[in-house]
């Protein structure tokens, strides 16, 4: 009876301090983003959605603490996708502590620690969220956001001079795109005899990806509201 | 030759309903402009439907998708369909209206051979075709440009969003209204074919109209049986070619590549098409005329 009460409460102490230190580690990441109140980032984008042909546009994102972000194309017309403000990782903790942190420990190929955040509130938009992150850099290189109407968010990041505030040199943002189809008496299409790499079915429900290289940014100078609310 | 010509067009220029097509243009035009100037976010939104979805659709997002180069390929969108109308009421008339008035006879009276009469004739109905696209570009791409600036031009297909950058949309709509010119050229050269068997204007005019909007309704057909049968062979089906140089290459990431064109030798294929059509309509037309009986 004494063996297996003390097994118990080993195994017990042993989840609490790896818990704990799943906590440490969130708390480490969210201390390099604290450091940003505000920046301006130029950056090129790149736009891979299955029925979208885009060109490269050059960009600037705006962010502003808690959770404003815009992005601007400089140039011309640019498709965001609806969640791009996930792309600023501070929007992972917003209400950390509405959430539940589960230690999943490492991944095998990467030895990032990946750590889920399951929000204690039922009728929250996000459902959940699994984030890696680089342990020795305290840096977060991928997420997965699980939403209630919009479907699921994934990033990739890649670091470089601004790692220090936990910003990215290069993010690439994956979400889910519905179905486009616009009736053939309304376009009046060419057909040009260019074969379709996908057949109709194939253009339901794909992934599609953003892909943003920052060439560099200007944080903490202050940002007007005003550019938010355009 | 020349001063046949000059005569021509001294003859479709003085008549006042020639300037008929030109006011429809600019009408429609106008129009087109005024409500996309008031109300087209709400156009838009119809357009939008689709994609609002997945993307963000701000007022900000919409103000720059409704600049001049989308306005003018609306309107263009719009407009070439019925534009065949405004051709067919001047070449129509070409022999029919002389047969009508009863200056047929009098003019073959003069030292000038059929063919180079025909010829003429044909030359001036193109001349005011061209006239009417050129006018169609002032008021539809530059009128448009004026009042609702430049930007990104995106194009909504069926199942592909193709996007260009500003600078890369210009020589497009160049290439564009030229194409434009030999597929009206084709209409007009229709409707002088069946000019030279009537003694009225009246009867070409419809012909070609009623020609135009079966083929152009056998064209837009998804009845797959018509595809590879009779499609392809249909000179509707070629007019609408001038949208292939907004259709842009892109690469296997869906990165379109600036000054490219997705599919040019298709639409240099429409283009031989429709100039065979042309030296069809028209060849016959003068085969006809050399060997008919000039009654009136």
């Amino acid at each position: 009876m004494k063996r297996i009460l003390l097994l118990v409460l080993t195994s017990t102490f042993s989840l609490f301090l790896k818990a704990q230190s799943a906590a440490e580690l969130l708390k480490k990441v969210q201390a390099k983003l604290d450091k940003v109140n505000d920046y301006e980032a130029k950056g090129k984008m790149l736009t891979n959605v299955i029925f979208i042909k885009a060109p490269v546009a050059n960009v600037k994102v705006f962010y502003k603490k808690p959770n404003k972000l815009r992005i601007n194309n400089e140039s011309g017309i640019s498709f965001i996708p609806k969640g791009s403000v996930n792309i600023n990782l501070n929007n992972l903790f917003i209400n950390t502590t509405g959430y539940d942190i589960i230690d999943m420990g490492k991944e095998a190929k990467t030895n990032f620690r990946i750590i889920k955040l399951l929000p204690k509130d039922d009728n929250g938009e996000v459902v959940l969220s699994t984030i890696y992150i680089d342990e020795l850099q305290a840096l977060i290189k991928k997420s997965k956001t699980t939403t209630r109407e919009n479907g699921t968010y994934e990033l990739e990041m890649s670091y470089g001079m601004y790692a220090e505030y936990g910003l990215a040199d290069k993010v690439i943002f994956t979400f889910n795109t519905k179905e486009y189809k616009l009736p053939k008496g309304i376009t009046f299409d060419y057909d040009d005899g260019t074969k379709k790499d996908q057949a109709a079915e194939n253009l339901k429900n794909k992934k599609g990806k953003v892909e943003i290289r920052y060439s560099g940014y200007i944080i903490n100078k202050g940002v007007p509201d005003a550019v938010f609310n355009k | 030759m020349w001063i046949l010509l000059k005569i021509e067009l001294f003859k479709i220029f003085k008549r006042p309903r020639t300037y008929i097509a030109f006011g429809a243009i600019a009408a429609v035009v106008l129009l087109f402009q005024m409500g996309m100037k008031f109300d087209g976010k709400t156009y838009l939104d119809l357009i939008l439907n689709n994609v609002n979805d997945s993307f963000e659709v701000s007022d900000d997002f919409k103000s720059k998708l409704l600049n001049g180069y989308f306005i003018c390929f609306a309107i263009l969108n719009v407009l070439l369909i019925q534009m065949p109308l405004m051709v067919a009421l001047i070449a129509g008339d070409a022999i029919a209206g002389e047969a009508n008035m009863g200056t047929l006879r009098l003019s073959l009276t003069k030292p000038v051979s059929r063919t180079e009469y025909m010829l003429v004739k044909f030359i001036a109905s193109m001349i005011y075709t061209i006239l009417l696209l050129i006018w169609l570009a002032i008021l539809a791409l530059f009128g448009s440009m004026l009042i609702f600036g430049t930007n990104s031009l995106v194009i909504f297909r069926s199942e592909v969003i193709e996007q260009m950058n500003s600078y890369d949309v210009l020589w497009r709509y160049l290439a564009a209204f030229s194409f434009a010119t030999v597929a009206l050229t084709t209409v007009a050269a229709l409707s002088f074919l069946l000019s030279v068997f009537a003694e009225n204007a009246i009867g070409p005019i419809i012909a070609t109209m009623s020609i135009v909007i079966v083929l152009t309704i056998l064209s837009e057909f998804n009845i797959p049986i018509y595809d590879q049968t009779v499609k392809p062979y249909l000179f509707t089906t070629h007019m609408v070619a001038w949208k292939g140089f907004f259709y842009v290459q892109a690469d296997a990431d869906n990165k379109t590549i600036d000054g490219t064109i997705q599919n040019l030798p298709a639409i240099l294929r429409s283009l031989g098409i429709l100039v065979i059509y042309i030296a069809g309509f028209v060849g016959t037309a003068i085969w006809v005329f050399r060997k008919k009986d000039i009654l009136t």
